[in-house]
């Protein structure tokens, strides 16, 4: 079985990527994922909003309450040297490199011009193989309209695109007016794949203590059907790479997203869920589903269900959506 | 060889002693105490980055658990042969000197370095005198004291260099404080020339003369009358060598550095008539001041004392100008009841021996005087000098002396001439009013740096703090100038003065010091424009007269627009170098800039560019001020306390406060260290800009607020509806809520003027406003608006009638919020996570509450001068309260329980005695009263009142005893309270002993897990993975489980507690506690500064501590055995978070995942384990039956 792919130029040995989760916090883990049959890792985001507010607040904390009584005039110990920033994050990527054969994809959530460019060539320098954009902005901004956000995705990517010579990926949300032309806008400013979709924090409440909460829910098999959709209708259409990731648990949601065009499926809450090795179960039951159709290759299968290789292209579009309101049956409607 | 290459450092005395520690010795066993603490520091933390030794090797640096065991241990690394080392003062020398004698009378190679420090007698004092160091002269170690930073460096290298050959070990000090804490610029040691001084040969003789079990001998052994005498004289050849070769290394050292000293160095005229002899930092200010008279063409002159012990009487007549007529021996010590202080006798023992045996080279037997100057850091300014030569030229100079104070008792002072000033005009002196919180004495340590650097000028930095945790003021003096700085004394005269903090300038009389055409820098939120009708009075007339160049800048402000928050540092600093002209302004903005990179740049680009952007921001808001010629303001400075305080705060304390207790005569402080309770209430601090205000309607008066808050600023009360009447205006009140009140209103009155901004009352706060959640019942706002109407409630709720405490529910959290808090207005931290508990026990038992105080935090913010927090009520009954050391609380507090039940038993003795003459009925019902609530001990304290009434009448011997007894009959309750360094380390002997003992004591530990009041150092109570001082490299063995050791004794209480994740199990466990009549124990969950949180979110932290199994709660009560049932209590539930998620909330934790993410790892996986392990033990025993 052929399940070679390549994505962003990059050959790989199977379209099953890791994403960006604190799985490759640690070497010893990126090693296990390459082990088990990861065909690449991107590395968890780096949140250049988090390191800043990490310094100072690191900053802050050991220099609160010093110099003000004679008999305390500092509470921790003179430390020469200690990861600051980036540092440790670069280290990782830098020993991942030595200790893995596959690529090691860079991950970036940043906020100023200067800290995407300037991370992302740190990133490329300590051995990254490629750079994932994960452009994670939420423009609560009332004056900001939406030609102005586009704008300022398309510039960071250029500005990142100048900045290193390694392929760059896109991860977008799903909350653009036009999602098609925004993907081209993106290709076409140089983006070496699109990563479909990212998913934004979304608080909770909680009801006892009425406050606001921040924790984060794992994505679930149902949440495929978004970037499915999207996948399906941008294959063929772009220059780069499309990377499928949100809602993999089993090699069903594997197989759909090559099915719809995706070079690569990334997946996440299933590896945190069962384990790093869990990437190897994934591989063996999307290689047995490919045995039973008889596909003999991956570059066979992608995109055979893609919007322009179905029987019913307009399955994907309006139609479709009243089709299925028509079908639906509730128990509180009568029948 | 001199080396041509000069290496220049800018460090303090203890970090310039301890280079030469670490380098020259292979173990160093130590222990925290101020002022030597940052000895330790340094070594342990270039021990953990792996720094060498001479020898290329790094040294064993190791935490004892106490100056006790760090000197035993020290004694045993030197006979197993290790060149050893330990660094100490005050009172944790006078614990080592058993050792001392031990090491010295086996002539064993070693050197300890003291940061000299006064003892506590009256009271403590952190500050530096000779004290300590002299209650060590008869140990039979050599004494080498370093009078500046300089010194410290190279008499520690002299001191390493000599015991090697002389075999006596040496103790070498310099004073605490003014040497260990002045930053100055000093030539470093070459590790070529401290290899030429340490002989290797001498180290290997060291080894060889150790206990080995390949060659074997011992030594310790026990003497009898026959030989002990004889042995004990053997070593007198060593000591009588040792001055020549402490001499002979000073000069080998001046052969290699340039830098020459002699046993007694001396200066001044050749031919001198008077002379002052002198040791440690005063000599460098008698020297700055006999030169300054030299020149004037007077006949003086400093002996300056560097090798103490053993006294070269030789050496020392040899210094003396052979003109000397008179002399003044200054001694830094007080011996109470002696001849006269030590030096003072050596000198006299030397004149009158030479003179004797015919070989004192002077024309005749001088006059000798002895005094005392400088106790606890006293300022020693060239006046005094002057007015001690002065004395020295009467006829009969007044001997015994005290010079620096106004002895008014036994009129031991002698008078000098205040305005006596020898600052040079070579030399700029910069004075810096600031706030421990805006970092302006970092600010002014780089400054120090960057002149050292980049500059020839000598440079030197003292920095003076106040005696609060929170809100405490600083005062930094820094001089820089081409001539050698020799001023050890605080600037007198300044060219500079610098204000960090607009209201210190009501408060504060800064420009007294401010020299002719000086520069005054004040922040102020007021421009260029409007400052002058701001300021007061004095102010104005000050700046006029002294024609002063007067600039503002509002710091503040720059700090906010530029991501600073409240640290003004980088701001100010540039402002001082742009207009005091030290150095070229363009220049000094480059160096800062330099500076700021070379500081922060480990932290981060982020924190770099921030203070990059302050520097620049800085200079387009520094504006100069056109100084009107008159001065117009109306604005007088505020009385210290109002009227209404009693006349010892008014006389006394308010002086204090004002910081002018240097003035206060003897006659106006109480002989025997005792105090009047209760002071805090009238120092207002106004630290906080932002405070609680109370929201009534949303109000649930619960009373977590008042539980939580760590400077009991909120109280409330209920009180009948006619009480009211005379109410000001605004003053908030409110319908008690609950069943069975008709008419009765409730308020919690907050305290603003004393209230640190700490917001745990807001965090605590359950009660949200149904419309808008954000809204609690208590919100924190702007003070300045409010703070007229809030003084005005406050001094109208204060004379509320107090709740009575026979009708309180003591069982919720609710019910003992009416409780009046008796200790009150702290000084400790903002936010602290000790004092709820401290306010607590207050509360439940303040009125017949005994306390021991280990010293620590808890012992500062109880009882550090001028003003102290425990209270009385309006019974005139409160807490009574002392601290006696560090290492014997448990026993003190002991010796209290001993007291009490004596004298009880004695009372009912009597009372048995005389019931006839009292009446049956009275006695009968004394002796047989019950006293377990409020309610049965009122009614006993109306008996007893009554019983005094009857024996106040009686002309009886015994009946007198009884009358000075009779307040025994009442039930009183003794607490044993201090913190972890005290309860699992220092203390834990004692302890111990308490525990088996089973009296009826109760023990309070303030668990920070950390020696929070000497900044940070490891106790046995720091968790594993947390990073402490001494601990730098990550704690790597688990915390100690003191609850169940005391447990194990089974007839011990413990109850293990955390206000912030269980208030009411908190208050039961301190009811349980003070209910059982044996020994019990508490351990309280502290949070602290030291951990590096957002001390907002300490309460948080306590629950997240419970949560994740770090601090379980239970209650062993062996009440509950001796009634068949299980003692073992669990109160929490099991762990339903992991520790990381708990730990990396706090610095203490987070640093190691930064410096060491491997070992980090490690030891976080380990420290999950304890608990998972930990809980399982007592899951086990709270099953069982």
């Amino acid at each position: 079985m052929d399940l070679r792919t390549t994505y962003m130029g990059m050959e790989l040995k199977n379209p099953l990527v890791a994403s960006a989760s604190p799985l490759s916090e640690k070497v010893e883990t990126i090693k296990r994922l390459e082990d088990a049959g990861a065909a690449a890792v991107v590395m968890f985001s780096l949140f250049e909003e988090q390191l800043r507010h990490d310094d100072q607040a690191l900053d802050h904390f050991m220099s609160y309450g010093t110099d003000s009584f004679a008999e305390s005039l500092s509470f921790f110990p003179e430390v020469d040297e200690f990861a600051v920033g980036a540092d440790r994050y670069l280290d990782i990527i830098r020993t991942a490199k030595e200790q893995v054969d596959i690529p090691i994809i860079g991950s970036l959530n940043g906020i100023s011009p200067k800290g995407w460019t300037e991370y992302a060539k740190n990133m490329q320098e300590a051995g990254a193989s490629a750079i994932e954009l994960n452009i994670y902005y939420l423009p609560t901004d009332m004056d900001l309209n939406g030609a102005h956000v586009e704008e300022q995705y398309i510039d960071v990517l250029k500005a990142v695109k100048s900045a290193v010579s390694v392929p760059v990926a896109v991860k977008i949300s799903p909350f653009f007016s036009s999602i098609a032309n925004m993907a081209r806008q993106l290709d076409d400013a140089g983006a070496d794949a699109l990563v479909l979709f990212n998913r934004f924090y979304q608080p909770d409440f909680d009801l006892e203590n009425l406050e606001v909460e921040s924790s984060l829910t794992l994505s679930t098999a149902t949440e495929i059907r978004l970037p499915l959709m999207w996948i399906a209708f941008l294959y063929g259409k772009l220059k780069g790479s499309i990377a499928a990731t949100r809602g993999v648990q089993t090699a069903t949601e594997v197989v759909k997203y090559i099915l719809a065009g995706a070079d690569v499926v990334m997946t996440t809450s299933a590896l945190l869920k069962q384990g790093p090795d869990y990437i190897g179960t994934l591989l063996k039951e999307t290689t047995t589903w490919m045995e039973k159709k008889e596909y003999e290759s991956v570059s066979q299968m992608r995109g055979a269900m893609s919007q322009q290789s179905v029987a019913d292209p307009t399955a994907f579009e309006r139609a479709n959506y009243i089709r299925i309101l028509e079908n639906y049956k509730s128990a509180f409607l009568a029948p | 060889m001199i080396s041509e290459k000069k290496t220049v450092v800018t460090m303090d005395g203890n970090e310039a002693a301890s280079y030469i520690a670490f380098k020259t010795t292979e173990v160093c066993a130590i222990y925290p105490i101020t002022p030597s603490s940052a000895m330790g520091e340094f070594a342990d933390q270039w021990a953990s980055e792996g720094r060498k030794n001479i020898w290329g090797t790094i040294p064993h640096v190791v935490e004892m658990q106490s100056e006790g065991g760090a000197s035993g241990t020290v004694h045993g690394a030197l006979q197993t042969g290790s060149l050893t080392s330990t660094f100490t003062a005050s009172q944790g020398l006078l614990l080592m000197i058993p050792n001392m004698y031990k090491i010295a009378g086996e002539l064993t190679s070693a050197v300890l370095h003291v940061a000299a420090r006064a003892l506590a007698a009256q009271g403590l004092s952190i500050f530096g005198d000779h004290q300590d160091v002299m209650a060590c002269r008869q140990t039979g170690f050599a004494m080498l004291c370093a009078s500046s930073v300089q010194e410290a460096h190279d008499m520690a290298l002299i001191s390493q260099a000599s015991t090697l050959e002389a075999r006596v070990p040496f103790i070498h000090f310099f004073d605490g404080f003014r040497t260990s804490h002045e930053v100055n610029k000093i030539e470093l040691i070459s590790d070529e020339a401290i290899r030429a001084m340490i002989d290797d040969d001498l180290v290997i003789a060291h080894r060889k003369r150790a206990l080995s079990p390949d060659r074997p001998i011992i030594r310790g052994t026990a003497q009898n009358p026959d030989v002990y005498f004889q042995a004990r004289e053997t070593v007198n050849p060593f000591y009588a060598a040792t001055p020549e070769i402490v001499q002979r290394r000073m000069n080998q050292f001046a052969q290699l550095t340039g830098r020459q000293y002699k046993l007694f160095d001396y200066f001044g005229d050749p031919a001198a008539e008077r002379v002052m002899i002198i040791m440690g930092s005063g000599a460098d200010t008698a020297r700055e001041t006999a030169e300054f008279l030299c020149e004037k063409g007077e006949k003086v002159g400093v002996v300056q004392v560097h090798l103490f012990r053993p006294f070269s009487i030789k050496d020392f007549i040899g210094a003396l100008p052979k003109t000397t007529k008179a002399i003044a021996v200054l001694d830094r010590t007080k011996e109470p009841g002696s001849a006269g202080e030590p030096m003072y006798q050596d000198v006299l023992t030397a004149l009158v021996e030479s003179q004797a045996d015919g070989e004192l080279p002077l024309a005749g037997m001088p006059r000798c005087i002895g005094g005392r100057y400088g106790l606890s850091s006293k300022e020693f300014t060239p006046a005094m000098v002057n007015g001690v030569f002065e004395e020295l030229k009467k006829d009969k100079p007044k001997n015994h002396f005290t010079i620096g104070i106004k002895d008014d008792v036994s009129n031991t002072s002698i008078d000098y001439d205040p305005e006596f000033v020898t600052e040079s005009d070579n030399v700029v002196r910069a004075m810096f009013f600031g706030l421990g919180a805006d970092g302006t004495v970092g600010a002014n340590k780089n400054s120090i740096k960057i002149i050292s650097e980049e500059t020839d000028f000598s440079t030197q930095g003292y920095f003076v703090y106040d005696s609060k945790k929170s809100g405490s003021g600083t005062v930094s003096h820094l001089r820089f100038g081409s001539d050698k700085i020799y001023s050890t004394y605080l600037i007198q005269s300044a060219n500079f003065i610098g204000c960090h903090q607009f209201n210190f300038i009501e408060k504060i009389d800064m420009l007294k010091h401010a020299t002719k055409g000086a520069v005054f820098l004040l922040n102020s939120t007021y421009g260029q424009d409007q400052i002058w009708d701001h300021l007061p009075r004095r102010v104005q007339e000050q700046i006029i007269e002294k024609e002063v160049k007067f600039y503002v800048i509002d710091a503040y402000k720059v700090a906010l627009d530029t991501g600073m928050g409240t640290r003004i540092n980088t701001i100010m600093q540039t402002c001082f170098f742009a207009i005091s002209g030290v150095l070229e302004r363009e220049e000094a903005i480059a160096k800062i800039k330099a500076a700021i990179k070379k500081t922060y740049g480990k932290k981060g680009e982020e924190v770099v560019q921030k203070n990059f952007e302050a520097v620049d921001q800085t200079l387009a808001h520094l504006h100069e001020v056109k100084v009107p010629k008159k001065a117009t303001s109306k604005l007088e400075m505020p009385p210290v306390v109002p009227d209404k305080a009693p006349d010892f705060v008014k006389t006394v304390t308010a002086e204090m406060m004002a910081g002018r207790g240097d003035e206060l005569p003897v006659s106006a402080l109480p002989v025997d260290g005792t105090y009047p309770t209760g002071t805090t209430r009238w120092e207002k601090r106004n630290v906080s800009l932002y405070v609680p205000v109370w929201q009534p309607e949303l109000c649930i008066q619960c009373g977590n607020c008042v539980a939580v808050c760590p400077h009991s600023c909120i109280k409330s009360k209920h009180y009948d509806e006619s009480a009211l009447k005379d109410s000001p205006e605004g003053f908030k009140s409110v319908k008690l809520s609950g069943r069975g009140f008709p008419g009765r209103r409730y308020t919690l009155q907050i305290a603003v003027e004393d209230c640190t901004g700490c917001t745990l009352c807001v965090e605590v706060c359950p009660a949200k406003d149904k419309e808008e959640v954000g809204r609690k019942a208590i919100n924190m706002d702007v003070k300045e608006p409010i703070l007229l109407q809030e003084r005005a409630n406050l001094e109208f709720f204060d004379e509320l009638p107090e709740n009575d405490r026979s009708k309180i529910d003591f069982s919720t959290i609710r019910g003992v919020q009416y409780l009046q808090p008796l200790f009150e207005y702290s000084g400790a931290c903002s936010g602290c996570g000790e004092t709820p508990y401290v306010k607590m026990m207050s509360q439940l038992f303040g009125d017949r509450l005994y306390v021991a105080n280990a010293t620590g935090c808890s012992s500062i913010y109880g009882g550090n001068l001028p003003t102290t927090p425990w209270a009385a009520d309006k019974n005139g009954r409160g807490p009574t309260w002392s601290n006696s050391l560090f290492e014997d609380n448990a026993e003190f507090g002991f010796g209290f329980r001993l007291t009490i039940d004596k004298q009880t038993e004695f009372a009912r003795e009597l009372l048995e005695e005389l019931r006839g003459d009292i009446g049956e009925e009275l006695a009968a019902k004394i002796l047989a009263a019950p006293q377990t609530n409020d309610e049965e001990l009122t009614a006993q304290r109306e008996r007893v009142a009554a019983l005094k009434e009857k024996l106040a009448g009686m002309d009886n011997v015994r009946a007198k005893h009884l009358l000075s007894l009779a307040d025994m009959l009442v039930k009183k309750s003794v607490w044993i309270m201090g913190g972890d360094g005290w309860a699992y380390d220092i203390g834990y002997g004692g302890l111990d002993h308490i525990f088996a003992s089973g009296r009826n004591v109760n023990v309070l530990v303030l668990d920070t897990e950390v020696y929070s009041n000497t900044g940070g150092q490891a106790s046995k109570s720091t968790p594993r993975g947390a990073i402490a001082k001494f601990a730098a490299a990550g704690k790597p063995s688990g915390k100690k489980d003191l609850g169940m050791m005391a447990a194990s004794y089974g007839n011990v209480y413990v109850a293990k507690v955390a206000m912030g994740a269980n208030p009411k199990q908190t208050l039961r466990a301190f009811r349980e506690a003070e209910a059982y009549e044996g020994t019990s124990l508490i351990i309280a969950y502290s949070h602290c500064i030291a951990h590096g949180i957002n001390m907002q979110q300490g309460l948080r932290q306590q629950k997240l501590a419970v949560e994740c199994g770090h601090w379980p709660l239970f209650r062993y009560n062996p009440e509950l055995a001796a009634a068949g049932r299980n003692p073992m209590q669990l109160d929490s539930q099991k762990p339903t978070i992991p520790v990381s998620q708990y730990a990396y909330n706090e610095v203490r934790y987070k640093l190691l995942t930064r410096t060491n993410p491997a070992s980090a790892e490690k030891l976080m996986k380990l420290a999950q384990q304890d608990v998972n392990e930990q809980w399982k033990r007592y899951e086990k025993l709270a099953a069982g039956k």
